[in-house]
């Protein structure tokens, strides 16, 4: 059996996190509305977008209470960009907190406006030269307990990585890669066997 | 760390789909407009139902006047040059605006030429008509298209022309044979290469949004069922009655456009929409600048 990944999906960059997970041999499927939370969840995807689009059109759709709760239960979360930004339990110069699933602290469009957008190649994790796109991204300024840093660049957190919770600053889902999902996907599989 | 600008560009449209982009005047529109759910904003002096009743020339905004806007949100502001206007786009790209829209709504510099949107590092959005023109205008290297519609009327007929056009020829070309591309090339006056993406992917190789006289959540709607990737409201929010309220619904529209029960709820209580004006009954014909 596959495992069923619910993509968030009321703005941005779903549609290319549904091609990376299907790639990557899992199930992915559009998580628009509660009634998407029906079906077996086994992971969900927080893709790039905006994050105060998707924040508002969370909370709007009633999706943000039962997400949450599925979060602090343990449900694996892959999160890019946007999605960090939501997961964060602070942010830089803003008081708004979404989830705060994530003990970091993350300073939106960090690199500049889009002339500051750029692609870097660097090792994630145990896997090296993974090609990563970062889109008018955010940082990571700060981590706290039992957090993880997956990738960096130029010594600062661009990925990490705390219990149930993977979150980047970068879109591995505008490249042809798949290696960041494959290891989210294994991570998964292991974290079900111990339970 | 390597510069391809062009897939950096293409990738930042990506991040703007499912949303809707809003033309503001003021920081203060552009805080309602971000509070409301806007995925971008386009920063321009007046708004295009404006420009229209005020007629004569009309030019990129001013300077200060973006760089307001930009210190107002964090989403990304894009602003207008006019066609073909090298220097009002060089001038766009010093304050780092993060998408230029080469637009028919401003007054054209140049009847003639667009500018070569692949000699700049910022990001382009054109609008299109048809196939052809949306190819042109990304082989001189826009990494976004919008449908033209007619601007600041209200009126949606022409975005829906435009729309169904470019997405039935856009199935159209998919459907040829191979040796039938070079002859289709010739027929859209586009170039091969775009016309061969088109037929092996079955879409633009670029996100397309759909613009020109949105008014309601359901003209919004519309627009998504009949292919748009988000949608660009111009003078539609801040020339009606509630624009807070009348703008987080064109927003719910747009990310849940399939569910009609949701589309009736979100309709209700909106107060006035802007008044509009019958395409057919306007002397500016704004779709009609640049091919």
């Amino acid at each position: 059996m596959k495992p069923q990944v619910g993509v968030l999906s009321v703005q941005g960059a779903f549609a290319e996190h549904v091609r990376a997970f299907r790639e990557a041999g899992a199930d992915p499927f559009e998580v628009r509305s509660t009634g998407d939370l029906a079906r077996p969840l086994d992971a969900l995807v927080l893709p790039g977008g905006e994050s105060t689009v998707q924040g508002r059109l969370l909370k709007e759709t009633g999706l943000f209470g039962p997400l949450a709760e599925r979060i602090a239960a343990g449900l694996p979360v892959f999160a890019t960009c946007a999605g960090l930004i939501l997961l964060a339990e602070r942010l830089e110069g803003d008081t708004t907190v979404w989830f705060g699933a994530l003990p970091v602290t993350v300073r939106r469009n960090a690199y500049g406006r889009q002339l500051g957008s750029f692609a870097a190649k660097g090792r994630v994790g145990p896997d090296e030269d993974v090609p990563q796109t970062f889109i008018r991204a955010p940082s990571i300024v700060s981590v706290g307990n039992g957090v993880e840093v997956l990738s960096s660049f130029e010594g600062v957190p661009t990925g990490v990585r705390r219990r149930n919770v993977t979150a980047l600053a970068w879109h591995p889902e505008l490249t042809q890669d798949l290696r960041v999902f494959r290891r989210f996907l294994e991570s998964m599989q292991v974290s079900a066997k111990r339970r | 760390m390597n510069e391809d600008r062009g897939e950096l560009n293409r990738n930042l449209a990506q991040m703007l789909k499912g949303g809707v982009i809003m033309d503001v005047t003021t920081p203060e529109q552009a805080e309602i407009a971000e509070a409301a759910g806007a995925c971008a904003v386009m920063a321009l002096e007046r708004i295009p139902a404006d420009i229209r009743a005020a007629g004569g020339v009309s030019r990129m905004s001013d300077p200060a006047m973006i760089r307001g806007i930009q210190e107002a949100v964090t989403i990304p502001v894009m602003a207008k040059c006019r066609i073909g206007h090298v220097a009002e786009a060089r001038i766009l790209e010093a304050v780092e605006i993060d998408y230029i829209d080469e637009s028919e709504v401003l007054s054209p510099a140049d009847d003639v030429y667009h500018i070569d949107k692949s000699a700049f590092r910022v990001p382009f959005v054109c609008g299109a008509r048809d196939l052809g023109e949306a190819l042109r205008r990304i082989g001189e290297g826009a990494s976004m298209i919008r449908t033209k519609g007619e601007p600041g009327t209200g009126d949606v007929i022409q975005a829906v022309r435009h729309l169904r056009r470019m997405q039935g020829e856009i199935r159209r070309v998919a459907s040829l044979r191979e040796d039938e591309l070079y002859e289709a090339a010739k027929r859209l006056a586009a170039p091969l290469d775009l016309v061969r993406y088109v037929h092996a992917n079955g879409r633009l190789p670029v996100v397309n949004f759909a613009a020109g006289g949105v008014a309601t959540p359901a003209d919004a709607a519309l627009m998504m069922e009949l292919g748009a990737e988000g949608v660009f409201v111009g003078s539609g929010i801040f020339k009606s009655g509630d624009p807070a309220k009348r703008a987080s619904a064109i927003v719910r529209a747009v990310a849940n456009w399939r569910d009609s029960k949701l589309l009736a709820e979100i309709s209700e209580n909106l107060g006035e929409a802007m008044v509009g004006i019958n395409a057919d009954e306007i002397e500016t014909i704004m779709e009609e600048r640049g091919r």
